[in-house]
């Protein structure tokens, strides 16, 4: 076993692991810190696939922006105090069944059935000049309108939610 | 065994599962939300472990980054709609929600 | 006066009763006045068969005018050879005289009637019905076939029926006419066997070509036996109708119609038909049918007349009398007299229809009383109705100068004839009882109406003569019974023109062996117009009647007058009294007075076993027949509520369920709609599922 292996399978765990503990807790703000532990689990799995630039982008982007934004609106729309009853929207067991099967008939398909072309890893390099290029002659046009789309979901986003706090202030 | 593409893509299934568990399952209004950042980091997992062993160069990775942007604005949209509704009902129960429905 | 001529005023005198009957009946409810007409009718027939006969007599004395055409033929019918009906009418002497008499009586009846029916309130039905009866008897008399005879005949019957029943809120009345019509048609029966046979036998109704075929040898069936038998049969028809015994029964109680129609239909016309039914087929009858029939006529005679002894209802009295006096034609046909035969009937129609109007005027004077125990003296409140009833009843007691002693005379001395003939004397003797008899009760009739104290004060007071229309045919009647119009010498009939040249007895044409020697002539027939015997027969009957002439008057004129002399001494001069009498022979007076317990033997042996009949069928048919309609009716409820079940169950469950299984799908499908995201979510992972396994790589 290397290490990197081992590595993997740690972060592996640690992922997974808070995953379910986001999805299956009682508790909100215990989903919203394991949701970090989750993230900060992504980061570790891009760096063992040598995407540095993105594992730091992950971490900026989600855990220093999404969640803080997501613990804010746990925080402005719940009484901490009171328990979230788990019992969901529909049935648990139709969808344990469902995603179960969803899951194993993924999983097997991937580990039995397909053969992937796998071209053997090579050295990671730093990615970030090469991002940067791409995004710069590829992809310019994408990235001119994601500008746009997050001055469109700034304003759009202020907007709404001012709305809610003139009143709150009244 | 060699840790290799398909254990990234286990890795990314699982984590879609739960995502999608968690949307599905979930009351709270944020906590379908906290689902739906997990779909697109399983999403992102995937994109990028192909990226790797795949014949794509960084093409993986550039789109990543766009999802990366697309679901942080998308969160902040969601939340704000989020406190919009807590402040109409007074909870964000989604399953309360239903003033649409007959 | 060309025969056609003749032929046309016949048919026209027929038709114009029927004629009279058809307006009076359908207008009669918006004219009350209409029986004018119909009274009218009458007098203008009678005035056409006085203007026949007296064409007939003085042109075709010795013709018969016969008028036939076919009616149906129905060609060569397989296994039957040829057939065809034909009908038709054959005018003879007897046929005009049968004319005269039954127009002249109508009249008269007609006339008696206007004031005898007067206030009735079904007044004008009552004329129309006199009118379809002289229609029915003209049309009887004038037949030359046996089939419209027939249906004359019970045409006959049917107006029999109608006017017994007049009045019929009497029950006693409807049930009359019920008993007329039956025992009539009992006779009939036997009428119609005899048709049957001739037909079968012949192929034709036509009475002269049955009498051709007879005489040609061909006897029905080829047996003598058979040609009796038909004679016979026939003969029942006239038992019926002329009520002989058994079939007597019906005449008296049909006295409960009005008493001009006893005079019209029962004493002078209807109850004739029978004697001139048997005179019309009197050349078939063999030897041993003529026994019958005079064995008949005698016993019936004799019978009426001991049941006429001591009946105290005057129109019973004349009822039995009629029975006894058609026993007499009866038996006067069946040992060979013809001619009296018809004589008598002539002679007896109007001295008995006299008597009939004039019992009539009696009851209509005292209020409908009948019972002869209640009159007594009525000679001094009515003397016109008593002169015409005593006239009427010295004639029918045979006493001289009368037309009755001419006529019962003849009778007499024919039976007497016969009697030495044949050796068979028990006709004879029964006959000239019955002539003592015959006296007796008729005078004692007129002695207990007329002579003596009225029993009943009160009626008495108020009893008066009738008005003329009543008196008038009383008058006539009476006249036409003296002896004057019938010849010249009151003791000889033969001397007269009525014997001699007006009715002739016919030649037999049943074959030599079978019918008695003195019929048969052995010289050919004589016509002679005015020669005293023309009466044809053998020279032995001719030597035998003339030899019992004599005596037979004497005798005939001594009983008479012991029986008018019995009857003054018991009920006029009271010597001996008639109560003690029919004390000290209780059981004999008992027997003559319940008619010899006849209807009651009818009864217990006919009628009330087809009642008994007739009721258990009813209830075969109510309880049996019906209740298998009903149990069908049953059974098909019983499979229709199945069928309702099966419907009500299966097929519209069939639909429900269609329907609740349409609700319970939408229902369950309902709720995917739940409204909320995650639901959706979680069918599209499903979905997603589905199109994996669909493309699977497994």
């Amino acid at each position: 076993m290397e290490l990197y292996d081992i590595i993997f399978y740690l972060f592996a765990a640690i992922t997974l692991l808070s995953a379910f503990i986001v999805v299956t807790s009682k508790n909100i703000v215990h989903s919203a810190f394991n949701l970090l532990f989750t993230f900060f689990g992504v980061t570790g799995i891009y760096v063992l696939l040598g995407a540095d630039f993105i594992a730091v982008v992950q971490l900026l982007v989600y855990i220093g922006g999404i969640l803080i934004l997501l613990l804010f609106g746990v925080m402005l729309t719940n009484r901490i105090t009171s328990v979230d009853i788990r019992t969901g929207t529909v049935h648990i067991i139709p969808a344990v069944i469902g995603i179960g099967i969803l899951w194993g008939a993924l999983t097997a398909i991937i580990a039995f059935k397909t053969n992937w072309i796998v071209k053997p890893a090579d050295s990671m390099e730093p990615t970030t000049v090469g991002l940067g290029n791409l995004l710069l002659t590829d992809y310019v046009l994408v990235f001119e309108l994601l500008g746009i789309l997050l001055l469109i979901a700034l304003i759009g986003a202020a907007s709404i939610a001012r709305r809610e706090f003139e009143e709150l202030k009244d | 065994m060699e840790v290799g593409l398909s254990h990234f893509l286990v890795v990314s299934t699982a984590l879609f599962s739960l995502g999608i568990y968690g949307v599905v399952t979930r009351k709270n209004a944020v906590m379908v939300l906290m689902g739906i950042e997990l779909i697109l980091n399983a999403a992102n997992i995937n994109f990028i472990a192909f990226s790797r062993y795949g014949n794509f160069g960084l093409n993986g990775q550039a789109i990543a980054l766009f999802v990366i942007v697309l679901a942080a604005a998308e969160a902040a949209i969601a939340l704000a709609i989020v406190l919009n509704i807590y402040k109409t009902y007074n909870h964000v129960n989604v399953d309360e929600i239903e003033d649409l429905k007959e | 006066m060309s025969e056609l001529f003749i032929i046309n005023i016949s048919i026209a005198i027929l038709f114009l009763p029927l004629l009279g009957f058809a307006v009076v009946i359908l207008f009669g409810k918006r004219f009350p006045k209409l029986y004018l007409f119909e009274v009218g009718i009458i007098t203008i027939n009678l005035l056409l068969s006085i203007y026949v006969m007296v064409v007939k007599f003085s042109s075709y004395i010795n013709d018969a005018l016969v008028y036939g055409f076919t009616w149906i033929d129905f060609g060569n019918v397989p296994l039957l050879g040829p057939l065809n009906i034909e009908l038709g009418v054959k005018i003879d002497n007897v046929t005009v005289i049968m004319f005269f008499v039954v127009n002249l009586i109508s009249m008269l009846v007609h006339v008696f009637s206007l004031e005898y029916m007067r206030g009735d309130k079904r007044f004008n039905r009552y004329f129309a019905y006199l009118g379809i009866f002289t229609f029915s008897m003209l049309g009887i008399v004038i037949s030359h076939n046996l089939l419209m005879i027939y249906i004359f005949w019970e045409l006959v019957g049917l107006s029999s029926y109608l006017l017994i029943g007049f009045w019929y809120e009497k029950k006693s009345a409807s049930d009359a006419g019920k008993k007329a019509f039956i025992v009539n048609r009992i006779g009939d029966i036997g009428f119609f066997l005899g048709i049957l046979i001739l037909f079968t036998s012949y192929h034709t109704l036509t009475l002269d070509s049955i009498f051709a075929q007879i005489s040609a040898g061909n006897l029905p069936f080829d047996s003598a036996a058979w040609l009796t038998a038909t004679g016979i049969l026939i003969f029942l028809g006239a038992v019926g109708k002329s009520a002989q015994f058994p079939l007597h029964v019906w005449l008296p109680d049909a006295m409960e119609g009005p008493t001009p129609v006893s005079a019209l239909i029962h004493a002078a016309t209807m109850v004739a038909a029978g004697v001139y039914l048997v005179s019309r087929i009197f050349v078939m009858l063999t030897a041993d049918a003529m026994l019958v029939i005079a064995v008949v006529g005698a016993f019936t005679s004799f019978m009426a007349a001991t049941i006429a002894l001591t009946q105290n209802d005057i129109k019973k009295v004349l009822a039995y009398s009629t029975v006894s006096q058609l026993g007499y034609m009866v038996m006067s046909l069946g040992v060979g007299a013809y001619a009296f035969a018809l004589f008598h009937l002539v002679t007896h129609a109007f001295f008995k229809a006299c008597l009939f109007l004039g019992s009539g005027s009696v009851i209509h004077a005292m209020h409908h009383e009948q019972d002869m125990r209640q009159m007594g003296g009525l000679r001094k409140k009515m003397p016109i109705t008593y002169a015409a009833f005593l006239i009427s009843t010295l004639a029918i007691s045979g006493v001289p100068l009368t037309s009755g002693f001419l006529s019962k005379d003849g009778i007499l001395a024919g039976s007497l004839a016969f009697g030495s003939l044949t050796g068979h004397w028990l006709i004879p003797i029964l006959g000239f009882v019955v002539a003592l008899m015959t006296a007796f009760y008729m005078f004692r009739l007129v002695i207990m109406t007329f002579h003596g104290e009225p029993k009943n004060q009160h009626k008495f007071d108020h009893a008066h003569e009738s008005p003329f229309v009543m008196a008038m045919p009383l008058v006539i009647l009476s006249v036409l019974s003296i002896f004057i119009w019938y010849t010249p010498l009151p003791h000889s009939p033969d001397a007269g023109w009525f014997l001699s040249s007006w009715v002739k007895t016919p030649h037999t044409v049943v074959p030599a062996e079978l019918s008695y020697d003195f019929m048969i002539s052995e010289t050919p027939v004589v016509e002679d117009q005015y020669s005293e015997h023309a009466v044809v027969h053998s020279e032995k009957y001719t030597e035998a009647m003339h030899h019992a002439h004599y005596p037979a008057m004497f005798l005939s004129i001594f009983l008479g007058g012991l029986g008018i002399l019995l009857a003054f001494t018991m009920y006029q001069w009271k010597k001996i009294d008639p109560d003690k009498l029919s004390n000290k022979l209780s059981w004999l007076y008992k027997f003559s007075l319940n008619k010899w317990y006849l209807d009651e033997l009818y009864d217990a042996t006919f009628v009330n076993p087809t009642i008994y009949l007739s009721k258990a069928l009813a209830w075969f048919d109510n309880t049996i027949v019906d209740g298998i309609v009903n149990g069908a009716a049953t059974v098909t409820k019983f499979f229709s509520a199945i069928s309702g079940w099966f419907d009500t169950y299966i097929v519209d469950g069939f639909v429900n369920a269609t329907a609740f299984f349409s609700g319970f799908v939408g229902i369950a499908f309902r709720k995917l709609q739940t409204g909320k995201v995650q639901t959706y979510i979680v069918l599209v992972v499903f979905s997603v599922l589905a199109l994996i396994f669909i493309i699977s790589p497994f």
